[in-house]
């Protein structure tokens, strides 16, 4: 077997390991966690019999350990149960704002992502001048702000002080594509805001690494122009870290995109998430988490993998 | 060595936050929840930055926020630090299974969102203030793990340290006298990430309504009240969102500079 097959494979093999012990501890946590689901839907003054009656209707009488496997099994053929507050079919609520969440990711996605490298690599080529300084200094400002600070001052830019758009962000079915970008530039705006800074820092961290190496002195004294050697000598090399840097900071984006959902009101699966943990809904609140963490893994896994196949010295060993 | 212009910046800042956040009674026109005056009014000289959406002074609130933000933040992150690297350094110290359970557990804990764990956990846990210290502290000691028993490691194979044992010291004395001190400098400088973190962390979980929970307030909580508003053009909640901008802004300001002093005592990175 090819030894890169074999990493691949291997952290393919590590990553679905890592996803089901997170079911179990995001079941059996909240198992551990004091709190009776019981008590949450009957309130304070439900009566021992009604408490035990609903126990044994939702299958809490049963050891945590069945319910797991029972969930478990559920989940995997597709099947996340019933909402307590609603008794809604959650794979199917779920179904409904998945898209929403990947579409509004997606946009902020294509949007920082060549952003952020072509910033860090002007950064890179003009390291230490005022190019640099500039960029630097902005991007170490949006570094520090949460999600929802960055959210307010976006909103109050660009819906009061130059108002060219709508503060909230309607998305329905039946939609025509341009009439839901138009809805979701300003979460887009923002959540670029705030995954640009951290991305384009390591673009330009990774480039400058490079950019120490014997073979770039070599470059510069064969007198090429300086964004030739960092474009054809540096970027290249520099590939495998930025690869990385961008997974990680889109798994970043899937807690980012949480917050900016409920800032616009987004109707998607991150206000779904917070909606049901206010209600104390715990069999949505698990089901979302899990996915929510099952992209989280995934682009990890995915930085990995990537870095792997960049490395030609795994690609063409000796 | 001189200190530079924006260390200074952050530490007068950090300072200022750090007085107003102690002294918030004594400095406070107005009680936490005197509704004094009209809906959003404009900044007058009673109140100095106006009022919120039912009338309560912004600049009071401000202040009494700034307490509870603070107060929490600090809370979580001793109790990270504590718990973290108690736990980093016995990893690093034992090694072995102790090692390998304990590095592996916070492996799984990491491999999960931060937001969405606390998410999770606070759709069962009662939302008080100490479980959420304890939720935010547990959370943010895994990331404190990582780091000390990474720095423990490299000073346990350490020829004192090989001494100590020789002379048959305790494993507590090896970790509080002869690691610990060892290992404070870079742990000072991740302190200052850490409280920012956890200053963003309380304000994004009361943002979404699952952090501080009335009569008690904190700046997230503030946005989130007044967020309504901004779409008639009321800035009420620019100005805790400007507040945690600005303290998250100075604290990284001072951590920068305590991170450049310390790798560069230790001949590292250079200055």
């Amino acid at each position: 077997m090819h030894p890169v097959l074999k990493l691949v494979v291997q952290r393919v093999a590590l990553g679905l390991l890592l996803l089901l012990a997170v079911s179990a501890v995001i079941f059996l946590g909240v198992e551990a966690l004091p709190g009776d689901t019981a008590q949450a839907i009957l309130g304070q003054q439900a009566t021992p019999e009604a408490l035990a009656n609903l126990r044994e209707q939702m299958g809490l009488d049963q050891p945590a350990l069945t319910r797991y496997f029972n969930w478990l099994a559920g989940v995997l053929h597709g099947d996340l149960g019933t909402a307590l507050t609603n008794k809604a079919d959650i794979a199917k609520s779920i179904g409904q704002r998945l898209g929403n969440t990947l579409f509004l990711a997606g946009c902020a996605a294509a949007i920082s992502v060549p952003l952020a490298i072509f910033l860090g690599i002007i950064a890179a080529r003009y390291a230490g001048r005022w190019p640099d300084k500039v960029i630097s200094g902005v991007t170490l400002t949006t570094i520090s702000l949460p999600e929802f600070v960055a959210a307010y001052f976006v909103i109050f830019l660009l819906t009061q002080v130059v108002p060219i758009f709508q503060p909230v962000a309607m998305v329905f079915p039946g939609m025509s594509f341009w009439a839901k970008l138009h809805a979701v530039a300003l979460p887009v705006i923002v959540l670029v805001l705030v995954v640009l800074a951290h991305m384009m820092r390591m673009t330009r961290a990774a480039i400058l690494n490079v950019m120490q190496s014997a073979y770039i002195e070599t470059a510069e004294l064969k007198g090429l122009s300086p964004m030739k050697v960092v474009w054809r000598h540096a970027f290249p090399n520099a590939i495998a870290p930025v690869v990385s840097v961008v997974m990680l900071n889109l798994a970043y984006l899937v807690v980012g995109v949480v917050v900016v959902e409920v800032v616009f009101g987004y109707n998607a699966l991150g206000q779904y998430l917070v909606d049901h943990v206010t209600k104390r809904d715990v069999p949505v609140v698990q089901a979302v988490g899990l996915i929510f963490a099952a992209v989280y893994i995934f682009l990890n896994m995915a930085a990995d993998i990537i870095a792997i196949v960049a490395n030609p010295r795994l690609r063409h060993p000796k | 060595m001189k200190m530079p212009l924006s260390a200074i910046i952050g530490l007068v800042l950090t300072g200022g936050f750090l007085f107003v956040a102690i002294f918030a009674h004594w400095i406070a026109p107005f009680a936490i929840d005197d509704n004094s005056g009209g809906q959003w009014e404009g900044m007058s000289a009673l109140h100095w930055l106006g009022t919120d959406t039912i009338g309560r002074d912004i600049f009071s609130r401000l202040l009494y926020g700034a307490q509870i933000t603070i107060f929490v933040a600090l809370a979580s992150s001793v109790l990270a630090f504590s718990l973290g690297a108690f736990l980093g350094f016995f990893a690093a110290v034992r090694g072995g299974w102790v090692d390998q359970a304990l590095s592996r557990m916070v492996d799984l804990v990491m491999a999960i969102p931060s937001l969405i764990v606390a998410l999770v956990m606070l759709s069962v846990l009662p939302l008080n203030l100490t479980v959420l210290i304890l939720v935010m502290g547990f959370l943010d000691s895994t990331r404190v793990f990582r780091l000390s028993r990474a720095v423990a490691m490299d000073i346990t194979v350490m020829d004192y340290v090989e001494a100590a044992k020789l002379r048959g010291e305790k494993q507590s004395w090896i970790i509080f006298r002869e690691i610990l001190p060892n290992a404070l400098s870079p742990l000072v400088a991740e302190f200052g990430l850490r409280f920012i973190f956890a200053v963003l962390f309380i304000s994004t979980l009361s943002f979404l309504g699952l952090g501080i929970q009335p009569p008690l307030t904190d700046w997230g909580g503030m946005v989130k009240e007044n967020k309504d508003g901004l779409i008639y053009g009321k800035a009420a909640a620019m100005m805790p969102a400007l507040a945690i901008a600005a303290l998250a802004i100075s604290v990284n300001l001072v951590a920068d500079w305590v991170l450049s002093r310390t790798s560069s005592l230790k001949g590292g990175r250079g200055g």
